[in-house]
Protein backbone atom coordinates (compact mmCIF):
# COMPACT_ATOMS: atom_id res chain seq x y z
CA UNK A 1 0.00 0.00 0.00
CA UNK A 2 1.27 3.46 -0.84
CA UNK A 3 2.24 5.81 1.90
CA UNK A 4 -0.84 7.19 3.58
CA UNK A 5 -0.02 10.84 2.95
CA UNK A 6 0.20 10.09 -0.75
CA UNK A 7 -3.16 8.37 -0.69
CA UNK A 8 -4.78 11.32 1.07
CA UNK A 9 -3.28 13.83 -1.35
CA UNK A 10 -4.23 11.77 -4.38
CA UNK A 11 -7.75 11.36 -3.09
CA UNK A 12 -8.14 15.09 -2.48
CA UNK A 13 -6.82 15.82 -5.92
CA UNK A 14 -9.13 13.26 -7.46
CA UNK A 15 -12.20 14.80 -5.87
CA UNK A 16 -11.27 18.33 -6.89
CA UNK A 17 -10.28 17.10 -10.36
CA UNK A 18 -13.65 15.51 -10.96
CA UNK A 19 -15.49 18.58 -9.71
CA UNK A 20 -13.34 20.89 -11.79
CA UNK A 21 -14.13 18.97 -14.93
CA UNK A 22 -17.80 19.24 -13.99
CA UNK A 23 -17.49 23.01 -13.85
CA UNK A 24 -16.02 23.03 -17.31
CA UNK A 25 -18.97 21.03 -18.50
CA UNK A 26 -17.15 17.79 -19.28
CA UNK A 27 -19.08 15.84 -16.74
CA UNK A 28 -22.69 16.49 -15.85
CA UNK A 29 -22.94 18.05 -12.46
CA UNK A 30 -24.92 15.36 -10.71
CA UNK A 31 -22.68 12.65 -12.11
CA UNK A 32 -19.61 13.56 -10.04
CA UNK A 33 -20.52 11.37 -7.10
CA UNK A 34 -21.28 8.49 -9.44
CA UNK A 35 -17.99 8.93 -11.19
CA UNK A 36 -16.01 8.89 -7.96
CA UNK A 37 -17.99 5.90 -6.78
CA UNK A 38 -17.19 3.99 -9.96
CA UNK A 39 -13.52 4.74 -9.56
CA UNK A 40 -13.68 3.36 -6.05
CA UNK A 41 -15.52 0.29 -7.29
CA UNK A 42 -12.75 -0.73 -9.65
CA UNK A 43 -10.05 -0.03 -7.08
CA UNK A 44 -11.95 -2.03 -4.47
CA UNK A 45 -12.18 -5.01 -6.80
CA UNK A 46 -8.45 -5.01 -7.37
CA UNK A 47 -7.56 -4.47 -3.73
CA UNK A 48 -9.78 -7.21 -2.40
CA UNK A 49 -8.34 -9.63 -4.94
CA UNK A 50 -4.89 -8.94 -3.57
CA UNK A 51 -5.79 -8.89 0.12
CA UNK A 52 -7.71 -12.15 0.10
CA UNK A 53 -5.01 -14.04 -1.77
CA UNK A 54 -3.57 -15.69 1.30
CA UNK A 55 -6.56 -15.78 3.61
CA UNK A 56 -8.65 -18.83 4.32
CA UNK A 57 -12.00 -19.20 2.65
CA UNK A 58 -14.75 -17.11 4.23
CA UNK A 59 -17.48 -18.90 6.10
CA UNK A 60 -20.35 -16.52 5.54
CA UNK A 61 -21.43 -12.96 4.98
CA UNK A 62 -20.56 -11.85 8.50
CA UNK A 63 -17.10 -13.28 8.14
CA UNK A 64 -16.62 -11.18 5.01
CA UNK A 65 -17.89 -8.03 6.71
CA UNK A 66 -15.49 -8.60 9.59
CA UNK A 67 -12.67 -8.91 7.12
CA UNK A 68 -13.66 -5.59 5.54
CA UNK A 69 -13.84 -3.90 8.95
CA UNK A 70 -10.55 -5.21 10.21
CA UNK A 71 -8.00 -6.14 7.58
CA UNK A 72 -9.27 -4.09 4.66
CA UNK A 73 -9.87 -0.94 6.69
CA UNK A 74 -6.53 -1.23 8.47
CA UNK A 75 -4.64 -1.49 5.24
CA UNK A 76 -6.40 1.37 3.53
CA UNK A 77 -7.15 3.75 6.39
CA UNK A 78 -4.66 2.64 9.07
CA UNK A 79 -7.34 1.91 11.63
CA UNK A 80 -10.18 -0.50 12.22
CA UNK A 81 -13.84 0.26 11.98
CA UNK A 82 -14.99 1.25 15.45
CA UNK A 83 -18.37 -0.35 15.42
CA UNK A 84 -20.10 -2.90 13.24
CA UNK A 85 -23.80 -3.50 13.65
CA UNK A 86 -26.15 -5.72 11.76
CA UNK A 87 -29.80 -6.72 11.82
CA UNK A 88 -28.89 -10.19 10.45
CA UNK A 89 -31.14 -9.53 7.47
CA UNK A 90 -28.60 -8.05 5.14
CA UNK A 91 -28.09 -4.60 6.60
CA UNK A 92 -24.75 -3.72 8.12
CA UNK A 93 -23.74 -0.40 9.62
CA UNK A 94 -20.06 0.36 9.80
CA UNK A 95 -19.18 3.24 12.06
CA UNK A 96 -15.85 4.99 11.98
CA UNK A 97 -15.41 7.63 14.67
CA UNK A 98 -12.39 9.23 13.09
CA UNK A 99 -12.56 8.64 9.37
CA UNK A 100 -9.21 9.34 7.75
CA UNK A 101 -10.44 11.21 4.72
CA UNK A 102 -12.42 13.64 6.85
CA UNK A 103 -9.80 14.37 9.51
CA UNK A 104 -8.25 17.12 7.40
CA UNK A 105 -11.40 19.20 7.56
CA UNK A 106 -12.48 21.13 10.61
CA UNK A 107 -14.52 19.05 12.99
CA UNK A 108 -18.10 19.96 13.55
CA UNK A 109 -20.81 21.01 11.17
CA UNK A 110 -19.17 23.73 9.10
CA UNK A 111 -18.32 21.73 5.99
CA UNK A 112 -21.01 19.13 6.35
CA UNK A 113 -22.40 19.77 2.86
CA UNK A 114 -19.07 18.91 1.26
CA UNK A 115 -18.60 15.66 3.15
CA UNK A 116 -20.46 13.52 0.64
CA UNK A 117 -17.87 14.24 -2.06
CA UNK A 118 -15.17 12.77 0.10
CA UNK A 119 -17.11 9.66 0.97
CA UNK A 120 -18.18 8.57 -2.51
CA UNK A 121 -14.87 6.92 -3.34
CA UNK A 122 -14.92 4.91 -0.14
CA UNK A 123 -18.50 3.80 -0.75
CA UNK A 124 -17.36 2.49 -4.10
CA UNK A 125 -14.39 0.82 -2.48
CA UNK A 126 -16.64 -1.18 -0.17
CA UNK A 127 -19.11 -2.00 -2.93
CA UNK A 128 -16.39 -3.14 -5.31
CA UNK A 129 -14.74 -5.26 -2.68
CA UNK A 130 -17.99 -6.96 -1.75
CA UNK A 131 -19.00 -7.51 -5.35
CA UNK A 132 -15.71 -9.23 -6.05
CA UNK A 133 -16.42 -11.56 -3.15
CA UNK A 134 -19.78 -12.37 -4.67
CA UNK A 135 -22.06 -10.04 -2.73
CA UNK A 136 -24.17 -7.44 -4.47
CA UNK A 137 -24.83 -4.43 -2.29
CA UNK A 138 -25.77 -0.79 -2.03
CA UNK A 139 -23.53 1.35 0.11
CA UNK A 140 -24.50 4.74 1.42
CA UNK A 141 -22.61 7.03 3.73
CA UNK A 142 -23.90 9.44 6.29
CA UNK A 143 -22.19 12.07 8.41
CA UNK A 144 -23.80 13.80 11.33
CA UNK A 145 -20.71 15.38 12.80
CA UNK A 146 -17.21 15.35 11.38
CA UNK A 147 -14.98 13.39 11.43
CA UNK A 148 -17.25 10.50 12.43
CA UNK A 149 -19.21 8.78 9.72
CA UNK A 150 -21.38 5.78 9.12
CA UNK A 151 -21.50 3.50 6.12
CA UNK A 152 -24.66 1.58 5.58
CA UNK A 153 -24.32 -1.57 3.53
CA UNK A 154 -27.51 -3.05 2.16
CA UNK A 155 -26.98 -6.49 0.77
CA UNK A 156 -29.13 -7.50 -2.15
CA UNK A 157 -30.13 -11.09 -2.16
CA UNK A 158 -29.96 -12.78 -5.52
CA UNK B 1 -3.99 -27.93 -19.67
CA UNK B 2 -5.41 -25.31 -17.45
CA UNK B 3 -8.32 -23.02 -17.26
CA UNK B 4 -9.57 -20.06 -15.32
CA UNK B 5 -13.25 -19.57 -14.70
CA UNK B 6 -15.29 -16.82 -13.22
CA UNK B 7 -18.66 -18.15 -12.20
CA UNK B 8 -18.65 -20.91 -14.78
CA UNK B 9 -17.74 -18.55 -17.55
CA UNK B 10 -14.34 -19.27 -19.06
CA UNK B 11 -11.78 -16.50 -18.79
CA UNK B 12 -8.79 -18.35 -20.05
CA UNK B 13 -8.10 -21.75 -21.62
CA UNK B 14 -4.79 -23.19 -22.62
CA UNK B 15 -3.92 -26.74 -23.57
CA UNK B 16 -0.93 -28.79 -24.57
CA UNK B 17 -1.13 -30.84 -26.77
CA UNK B 18 -3.71 -29.15 -28.97
CA UNK B 19 -5.21 -32.27 -30.50
CA UNK B 20 -8.20 -33.70 -28.72
CA UNK B 21 -8.89 -30.28 -27.30
CA UNK B 22 -12.63 -30.81 -27.26
CA UNK B 23 -12.29 -33.78 -24.98
CA UNK B 24 -10.38 -31.60 -22.54
CA UNK B 25 -13.01 -28.92 -22.68
CA UNK B 26 -15.64 -31.48 -21.91
CA UNK B 27 -13.69 -32.68 -18.90
CA UNK B 28 -13.17 -29.17 -17.61
CA UNK B 29 -16.82 -28.28 -17.87
CA UNK B 30 -17.84 -31.45 -16.06
CA UNK B 31 -15.40 -30.71 -13.31
CA UNK B 32 -17.15 -27.43 -12.52
CA UNK B 33 -20.02 -29.36 -11.00
CA UNK B 34 -17.62 -31.19 -8.75
CA UNK B 35 -16.12 -27.85 -7.70
CA UNK B 36 -19.57 -26.49 -6.81
CA UNK B 37 -20.35 -29.63 -4.89
CA UNK B 38 -17.16 -29.40 -2.88
CA UNK B 39 -17.75 -25.77 -1.99
CA UNK B 40 -21.33 -26.23 -0.85
CA UNK B 41 -20.35 -29.31 1.14
CA UNK B 42 -17.74 -27.23 2.87
CA UNK B 43 -20.34 -24.76 4.10
CA UNK B 44 -22.48 -27.47 5.70
CA UNK B 45 -19.98 -29.82 7.23
CA UNK B 46 -18.19 -27.87 9.88
CA UNK B 47 -14.91 -29.41 8.94
CA UNK B 48 -12.27 -26.76 8.97
CA UNK B 49 -11.24 -27.38 5.43
CA UNK B 50 -11.01 -23.78 4.40
CA UNK B 51 -8.03 -23.87 2.16
CA UNK B 52 -8.39 -22.39 -1.31
CA UNK B 53 -6.90 -25.49 -2.88
CA UNK B 54 -9.56 -28.16 -3.37
CA UNK B 55 -7.30 -31.08 -4.20
CA UNK B 56 -8.04 -33.84 -6.65
CA UNK B 57 -11.52 -33.39 -8.04
CA UNK B 58 -11.80 -36.72 -9.78
CA UNK B 59 -9.50 -39.13 -11.58
CA UNK B 60 -10.30 -40.63 -14.96
CA UNK B 61 -8.46 -43.41 -16.68
CA UNK B 62 -5.86 -41.21 -18.31
CA UNK B 63 -6.09 -37.90 -16.52
CA UNK B 64 -6.36 -36.29 -13.14
CA UNK B 65 -8.39 -33.15 -12.58
CA UNK B 66 -7.43 -30.67 -9.86
CA UNK B 67 -9.31 -27.62 -8.66
CA UNK B 68 -8.74 -24.35 -6.82
CA UNK B 69 -11.21 -21.60 -5.97
CA UNK B 70 -10.25 -18.14 -4.82
CA UNK B 71 -12.16 -16.05 -2.31
CA UNK B 72 -13.51 -14.03 -5.20
CA UNK B 73 -15.08 -17.24 -6.59
CA UNK B 74 -12.71 -17.59 -9.49
CA UNK B 75 -12.18 -21.22 -10.32
CA UNK B 76 -8.95 -22.65 -11.56
CA UNK B 77 -9.06 -26.15 -13.03
CA UNK B 78 -6.10 -28.19 -14.16
CA UNK B 79 -6.02 -31.49 -16.03
CA UNK B 80 -2.83 -33.50 -16.00
CA UNK B 81 -1.75 -36.83 -17.38
CA UNK B 82 -2.03 -39.45 -14.66
CA UNK B 83 1.10 -41.20 -15.88
CA UNK B 84 3.02 -38.15 -14.77
CA UNK B 85 4.08 -39.29 -11.31
CA UNK B 86 6.43 -36.39 -10.70
CA UNK B 87 3.44 -34.21 -9.91
CA UNK B 88 2.45 -34.61 -6.31
CA UNK B 89 -0.14 -32.71 -4.38
CA UNK B 90 2.41 -30.18 -3.24
CA UNK B 91 3.63 -29.34 -6.72
CA UNK B 92 0.09 -28.91 -7.95
CA UNK B 93 -0.67 -26.66 -5.02
CA UNK B 94 2.29 -24.41 -5.71
CA UNK B 95 1.34 -24.27 -9.39
CA UNK B 96 -2.13 -23.10 -8.42
CA UNK B 97 -0.67 -20.48 -6.11
CA UNK B 98 1.48 -19.18 -8.93
CA UNK B 99 -1.56 -19.09 -11.18
CA UNK B 100 -3.49 -17.24 -8.52
CA UNK B 101 -0.86 -14.57 -7.98
CA UNK B 102 -0.60 -14.01 -11.72
CA UNK B 103 -4.35 -13.68 -11.89
CA UNK B 104 -4.18 -11.10 -9.09
CA UNK B 105 -1.71 -9.10 -11.14
CA UNK B 106 -4.03 -9.21 -14.13
CA UNK B 107 -6.94 -8.12 -11.96
CA UNK B 108 -4.99 -5.15 -10.60
CA UNK B 109 -4.15 -3.98 -14.09
CA UNK B 110 -6.30 -0.89 -14.65
CA UNK B 111 -6.65 -1.66 -18.34
CA UNK B 112 -8.27 -5.01 -17.68
CA UNK B 113 -12.03 -5.07 -17.32
CA UNK B 114 -13.08 -7.72 -14.82
CA UNK B 115 -14.96 -10.52 -16.51
CA UNK B 116 -13.21 -10.19 -19.84
CA UNK B 117 -11.12 -12.88 -21.41
CA UNK B 118 -7.57 -12.70 -20.12
CA UNK B 119 -5.26 -11.52 -22.88
CA UNK B 120 -2.24 -10.60 -20.84
CA UNK B 121 1.18 -11.46 -22.18
CA UNK B 122 2.63 -11.83 -18.70
CA UNK B 123 -0.08 -14.33 -17.79
CA UNK B 124 0.48 -16.23 -21.03
CA UNK B 125 4.19 -16.57 -20.51
CA UNK B 126 3.71 -17.66 -16.91
CA UNK B 127 1.36 -20.45 -18.02
CA UNK B 128 3.72 -21.46 -20.81
CA UNK B 129 6.63 -21.65 -18.38
CA UNK B 130 4.57 -23.75 -16.03
CA UNK B 131 3.58 -26.17 -18.79
CA UNK B 132 7.13 -26.57 -20.05
CA UNK B 133 8.22 -27.36 -16.54
CA UNK B 134 5.60 -30.07 -16.25
CA UNK B 135 5.84 -31.75 -19.61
Amino acid sequence: MADEALFLLLHNEMVSGVYKSAEQGEVENGRCITKLENMGFRVGQGLIERFTKDTARFKDELDIMKFICKDFWTTVFKKQIDNLRTNHQGIYVLQDNKFRLLTQMSAGKQYLEHASKYLAFTCGLIRGGLSNLGIKSIVTAEVSSMPACKFQVMIQKL
Amino acid sequence: MCQVYLWNYPLYIRSVPTENELQFHYMLHTSLDVVDEKISAMGKALVDQRELYLGLLYPTEDYKVYGYVTNSKVKFVMVVDSSNTALRDNEIRSMFRKLHSSYTDVMCNPFYTPGDRIQSRAFDSMVTAMMIQVC
